[in-house]
């Protein structure tokens, strides 16, 4: 289950660890495999208030695999899969 | 001033906001029980309107719109609230001023929302709603500023307190009354993500300027969170509230139920005394009251039902079921939002239906309908509660810690959902193959419910129940009664009368077909009627019997009848065939408008009444062999 980060720094959202706060920076729909027209699942996450400088955490995590999680976004929270939480670039905060 | 404000039609006014941002209880506290719940013509999305008087006695009428994120409309829920401020239906103008109702402790989807809305050129009050609980966790927003930023009235309220909305009220009548002259062309158009990102980049510095302090977040809320939306703990809490709501659904309805029987024992009694014997006292005492009595008596339980889901819903705790469920439902294909409309299905599968269209994807929505009536819904309930009070003998399991009625409701209920949850499984691998729609769901923080919204909600179903049943029941009873009366016995007949009249042929004429699954005739005439309205069937069995027995036995009650006439295996096969039951006409039509045709109701007719009768075969087999 765990995925060890990209040498790149390319780190995502699903790769977070429980409780490690980061900021969003950046939506990439590309990695995703969804149903939706293209640009969609983008503009649905901008709208969720997962757009670029949002502060994240993973607060809750679903059963079983760890999925679906509830992430704290800036003042509020939101439940999304991993597989779509492979979108969201972030960069952990210290 | 009043003779002349009634001859125009007063200033409309729509609510519109995010979900979960207090908007009904707003719209509570505007219009008191001075509302009207209607569907949008051509759509089944509730359109609800009430009426608000202002300070100075100015009527204004307002309209509740489904709660969205954005107006680019995903779902065919939120193409309403689209349509409805763009003034683009048919039917009706567009609002003469809109009400954004914004969650004061969670502004930012709230507010990006308002910037969007502000293009549609119409004039717009700002509800910051919730401003209590915002104080509470040390929130600090500066109104005046927030309202110069934004460059619309910004008004606090508290909806959930009396005289909360006192200054919103204030501000729209206001408002409306310079309506004319602020009416700006409509700018709108569907944003990019780039255009997106702008509103996004506006809020954030609005936020950064009009909010000195973002306060706590909700930790209460977090706290209980690790527990309810724990893989185990939450899990267990989850099906633990489910079996107390249907252990409740029995608890709390006996009583109220015993007085509605005693009432409508009582109104036979006194029309047998009042009027003559012959037809019209049949008529009424067989027929009408006999008939829609069996349906009322019902009315506690769904009402037990509704409380549940209405609380549940109003405390956030159904966004968490949804959250617990996404995996597990995942493995039969289905999205967890489908959790709601499935829910709501327990009482009702019309609103269930209709609840799927807050899921946006077409195969996860088609899948989600198709079982939807598989689902153990209230009307169901009358069939069962008749049927385990005349065949379930009222023994304590478990240790005595719950009755051995309730475990056989509640193995009917999982059988309903197991049998959805594996037809789920067969759609999403067959004709809905493909990836599940994204889950971006909010979790609201926990909050109380409020009674008035509980209460308001709760008198809503009472209302669509009884006007069901004063009108489609009532029809169907006095069709049924006539059926069953006419024509009458031929001189020297040795049976019952309603042996010979057209209900006794059509229940003969199906015999043979429901032989193999042991229904005798008189289920077969409760089973015709019964697919335009489930329950019905307990009141044509009700009618059939009070014709067909003696004196003594319409005394009696229908579960005592049913004990001494039908068999083990008989009883058990039409458990098992009300399990699948073929739905009701109701449930097809709505199935037939969200679908837009009649394949898929035709598909849903055919597979239902294909597995009730599988079932209710099997059920009266084995129940055959082994007794």
């Amino acid at each position: 289950m765990t995925v060890s980060s990209p040498p790149d720094g390319d780190l995502r959202l699903h790769q977070l660890s429980k409780g490690q706060p980061a900021t969003v920076a950046g939506v990439d729909e590309s990695a995703v495999v969804t149903t939706l027209p293209a640009g969609e699942l983008e503009r649905r996450m901008i709208e969720m208030g997962l757009v670029e400088g949002s502060r994240v955490v993973i607060l809750h995590e679903g059963f079983p695999g760890r999925d679906p999680i509830a992430i704290r976004v800036n003042e509020h929270t939101l439940a999304l899969r991993r597989a779509e939480a492979r979108a969201v670039r972030v960069t952990p905060l210290a | 001033m009043s003779v002349q404000a009634s001859a125009v039609e007063p200033p409309r006014i729509a609510l519109v906001g995010n979900p979960n941002c207090g908007k009904t209880a707003l719209f509570n506290a505007l219009t008191g029980s001075r509302q009207k719940v209607a569907n949008y013509p051509g759509v089944t999305v509730e359109r609800k309107t009430g009426h608000a008087v202002g300070p100075l006695g100015r009527r204004v009428q307002v309209i509740d719109l489904p709660g969205t994120y954005s107006l680019r409309a995903r779902s065919p829920d939120e193409e309403v609230t689209r349509d409805v401020v763009l003034g683009r239906f048919a039917h009706e103008e567009g609002p003469d001023a809109l009400v954004c109702v914004a969650d004061a402790t969670n502004l930012r989807l709230n507010l990006r929302l308002v910037v969007e809305m502000k293009r549609l050129g119409r004039p717009i009050i700002l509800a910051l709603n919730m401003m209590d609980a915002a104080d509470k966790r040390g929130c600090r927003i500066d109104v005046a500023a927030l309202s110069a930023m934004l460059g619309v009235p910004v008004v606090p309220t508290v909806a959930i307190r009396s005289g909360g909305v006192a200054g919103l009220l204030d501000e729209i009548e206001r408002t409306v009354a310079s309506v004319a002259s602020s009416a700006e062309p409509c700018r709108w158009s569907e944003p990019s993500s780039r255009e997106l990102r702008a509103y996004h980049q506006e809020v954030e510095a609005i936020l950064a300027r009009c909010v000195t302090d973002a306060g706590l977040p909700p930790l209460a809320t977090q706290r209980v969170d690790t527990v309810l939306l724990h893989p185990v703990f939450g899990l267990f809490f989850l099906f633990a509230v489910l079996f107390l709501m249907f252990q409740a659904v029995f608890a709390w309805a006996a009583a109220p139920m015993e007085l509605i029987d005693g009432a409508i024992g009582g109104l036979k009694d006194w029309v047998g005394t009042v009027l003559p014997d012959g037809a019209l006292r049949s008529l009424l005492t067989d027929g009408i009251i006999a008939g829609v009595g069996s349906v009322v008596i019902f009315l506690p339980q769904i009402l037990v039902l509704f409380f549940f889901i209405l609380v549940l819903e109003a405390t956030g705790y159904l966004a968490r079921a949804a959250f617990l469920l996404d995996r597990l439902m995942g493995g039969v294909g289905l999205h967890g939002r489908a959790f709601i409309p499935l829910l709501s299905s327990f009482a009702c599968a019309v609103p269930g239906v209709m609840a799927a269209r807050t899921i946006e994807n077409r195969a996860d929505r088609l899948a989600t309908i198709m079982i939807a009536p598989l689902m153990t819904c209230s009307a169901r309930l009358p069939v069962y509660t008749l049927l385990i009070a005349a065949f379930v003998p009222d023994e304590p399991v478990l240790g005595g810690m719950v009755g051995l009625p309730g475990l056989v409701m509640f193995a009917l209920y999982a059988a309903g959902i197991l049998s959805a949850l594996s037809v789920a499984f067969v759609l999403k691998r067959t004709v809905f193959r493909g990836a599940r729609e994204p889950l971006l769901m909010e979790l609201p923080a926990y909050r109380l419910p409020n009674p008035r919204d509980i209460a308001l909600g709760l008198f809503e179903r009472a209302k669509v129940f009884l006007a069901r049943a004063g009108t489609t029941i009532f029809a169907l009873m006095i069709v049924m009664w006539f059926l069953a009366s006419f024509p009458g016995a031929p001189d020297g007949a040795t049976e019952p009368a309603i042996h010979y009249s057209v209900a006794g042929m059509i229940g003969h004429a199906l015999e043979p077909l429901l032989a193999p699954i042991g229904f005798p005739w008189q289920i077969a005439v409760a089973l015709v009627p019964g697919i335009a309205a489930r329950e019905v069937a307990v009141g044509v069995l009700g009618t059939i019997y009070a014709l067909s027995g003696s004196g003594e036995a319409l005394h009696a009650s229908l579960a005592g009848v049913l004990a001494g006439s039908w068999s083990l295996p008989t009883a058990r096969s039409l458990l098992a065939w009300y399990v699948f039951a073929p739905q009701c006409l109701a449930t097809l039509s709505v199935v037939r408008r969200e679908t837009n045709g009649w394949f898929w109701p035709a598909v849903m007719f055919a597979y239902m009444i294909a597995l009730a009768y599988g079932a209710a075969f099997v059920a009266f087999r084995i129940a055959s062999h082994l007794l």
